[in-house]
């Protein structure tokens, strides 16, 4: 029956594709059974130990508490870490627990402006954007952001005007 | 030392910070002789993953020269030259003893739903990535991989994360000889994941992206079929039309939730973030798999949720797989594909960029400007 000749279009020749087949036994497949126990890595014995904690980190409600190991990088500051800190009294499983950690990294960017104008350092914005490889490879897209971004500016000018003489 | 510095979406730079210490007695010092970006630092880059802070250094492709170790190390030694699974991953916990090292469960106090990556948001864990002169890697005896004398620097990098991943995409996808295996995104991951459903067996290799460039470039380089999708009305009727009117055997998921093709998807999860991004290629893989078929995804997904036809999943009986790469267990056999021939990684390479640029490299990879499919960053001290 024609339905039952699943493969329609005619095989590609596999001798002519590299390495073809040499993964088509699964025992080749290292990822195969998913879970494998024993494990084949050979692990140092010996306790872990616990990493110091010296700055503020926090620990979703479902674990038990700290890991034995954590990252260090930009502790939270700030209004954002503020928001951190309750985000962090949700549990995972609380969609309000992801929805303020995106609201505290919204508020996160403005304080690092502020971070940076304290520091004498006035952030080259359109740099960080990336704008000389825009105007290297996109000069089209580049002009053509550069043209609606002055449209809107003029509109909103003219409109701001208008309600003034009025 | 010099590092990638996330300033807010879409703004990054290059910056001096504090060179990293050993934290923990486990922990080694690597000074980075090449990073990549990846297609899920994009991600970050536009500010879709919670609790990615501003300060912060990306990179969880890297390799290096072991610089320090801490007290308790003992197999790892200073100069060694390694590659670093992007799992930071501790080797001893319930997960690991069963090779789960993408999901260690000792590493990442923030969430429990995710495991532990190198420089990718405190949901991951909070650690600083290799897109630096230096970084801290936990773990030393567990994580890196010594890189053989034979193996070149630009194939390691890639070991550390994109070809495990494409490599783990077309597994758990148990593709069988002579089965229909539709990739969707043409990215590193996908072209990887095409690669390694040949090495399976499979019998049809098909690539779908919008991406002209990539398309051309994963047809001749994977030996595959390509779709434009943009040249295509409907996903799924496009593939049973190619398939006998069955489906695909196998649908991989290497794109994840920046997907372009769906203007509702997009405007819903990707500008309004009402989903955690876009579901577009879950949706036509879902749509586009036969009955009883597997769908694999690696494509990176928000921790809140998405729109799906689970419904149509359940009553194809579909089995879903997905996960982020255990690089670990996949490292000794991928080092023998690539030497003896059967892929070679480093052909993706498409952009070396000095570290000081990492704000235009960004740009470029995020707008696909310049052909771009895989960049390298390179720190200053690397160079020769």
């Amino acid at each position: 029956m024609e339905h039952e000749h699943h493969h329609h279009r005619p095989m590609p020749d596999r001798s002519t594709i590299q390495g073809w087949g040499a993964d088509l036994d699964r025992a080749n497949r290292p990822a195969v059974p998913m879970e494998r126990m024993p494990q084949r890595l050979d692990v140092p014995e010996g306790e872990l130990g616990q990493q110091p904690r010296d700055i503020e980190v926090f620990v979703s409600p479902e674990r038990p508490g700290i890991t034995p190991l954590f990252g260090t990088s930009a502790p939270p500051r700030g209004l954002s870490g503020l928001l951190r800190r309750i985000a962090y009294k949700g549990t995972e499983n609380d969609i309000r627990h992801w929805l303020m950690l995106l609201l505290a990294d919204r508020v996160d960017m403005v304080e690092g402006i502020g971070e940076d104008l304290a520091r004498g350092k006035v952030p080259n914005v359109l740099a960080e954007m990336g704008i000389k490889a825009e105007w290297e490879h996109n000069k089209a897209g580049l002009v053509r952001k550069a043209a609606i971004g002055a449209a809107v500016a003029g509109v909103a000018w003219y409109l701001l005007k208008r309600r003034r003489s009025h | 030392m010099l590092a990638m510095n996330y300033r807010g979406p879409y703004r990054v730079r290059a910056d001096y910070k504090p060179d990293p210490v050993i934290e923990h007695p486990g922990d080694a010092i690597i000074r980075v002789t090449r990073s990549c970006i990846c297609g899920s630092d994009l991600h970050l880059y536009h500010g879709l993953v919670p609790d990615t802070r501003v300060g912060t250094t990306f990179g969880h492709e890297f390799i290096g020269i072991v610089e320090e170790v801490g007290s308790a190390v003992q197999k790892l030694k200073v100069g060694d030259h390694v590659l670093v699974p992007f799992n930071i991953f501790c080797g001893s916990c319930y997960f690991c003893d069963r090779e789960l090292y993408g999901n260690c469960h000792n590493t990442n106090p923030e969430a429990t739903a995710v495991g532990a990556i190198y420089g990718y948001s405190h949901t991951a864990g909070g650690y600083d990535g290799g897109q630096a002169e230096y970084v801290r890697v936990p773990m030393a005896d567990i994580g890196p991989t010594v890189i053989p004398h034979d193996l070149h620097e630009d194939d390691a990098v890639l070991l550390t994360d994109a070809l495990p991943t494409g490599y783990q995409a077309a597994e758990m996808g148990d593709i069988r000889e002579g089965d229909t295996v539709v990739v969707f995104g043409a990215g590193p991951v996908g072209i990887f994941a095409a690669k390694s459903a040949w090495l399976m067996g499979a019998g049809r290799v098909i690539v779908v992206d919008h991406i002209e460039y990539r398309l051309e470039f994963v047809k001749r380089y994977a030996q595959c079929e390509v779709i434009n999708f943009k040249e295509v009305d409907d996903m799924a009727l496009h593939i049973k039309k190619m398939t006998d009117w069955l489906g695909a055997d196998v649908c991989i998921d290497a794109v994840g939730c920046e997907a372009a093709g769906n203007a509702m998807q997009t405007l819903t999860g990707r500008y309004m973030m009402m989903q955690a991004g876009s579901a577009t290629v879950l949706h036509w893989a879902i749509n586009s798999v036969r009955k009883g078929g597997n769908v694999s995804i690696v494509g990176v997904y928000g921790p809140t949720f998405n729109a799906v036809p689970i419904g149509n999943a359940l009553n194809k009986g579909l089995t879903l797989r997905m996960n982020q790469a255990s690089v670990k267990r996949h490292l000794p056999r991928l080092i023998e594909h690539i030497q003896a021939g059967r892929i070679n990684p480093r052909e993706i390479i498409t952009h070396r960029v000095p570290l000081e640029e990492v704000s235009d490299a960004y740009h470029i990879f995020s707008g696909k400007l310049d052909n771009c499919i895989k960049t390298i960053l390179i720190p200053p001290g690397a160079r020769h």
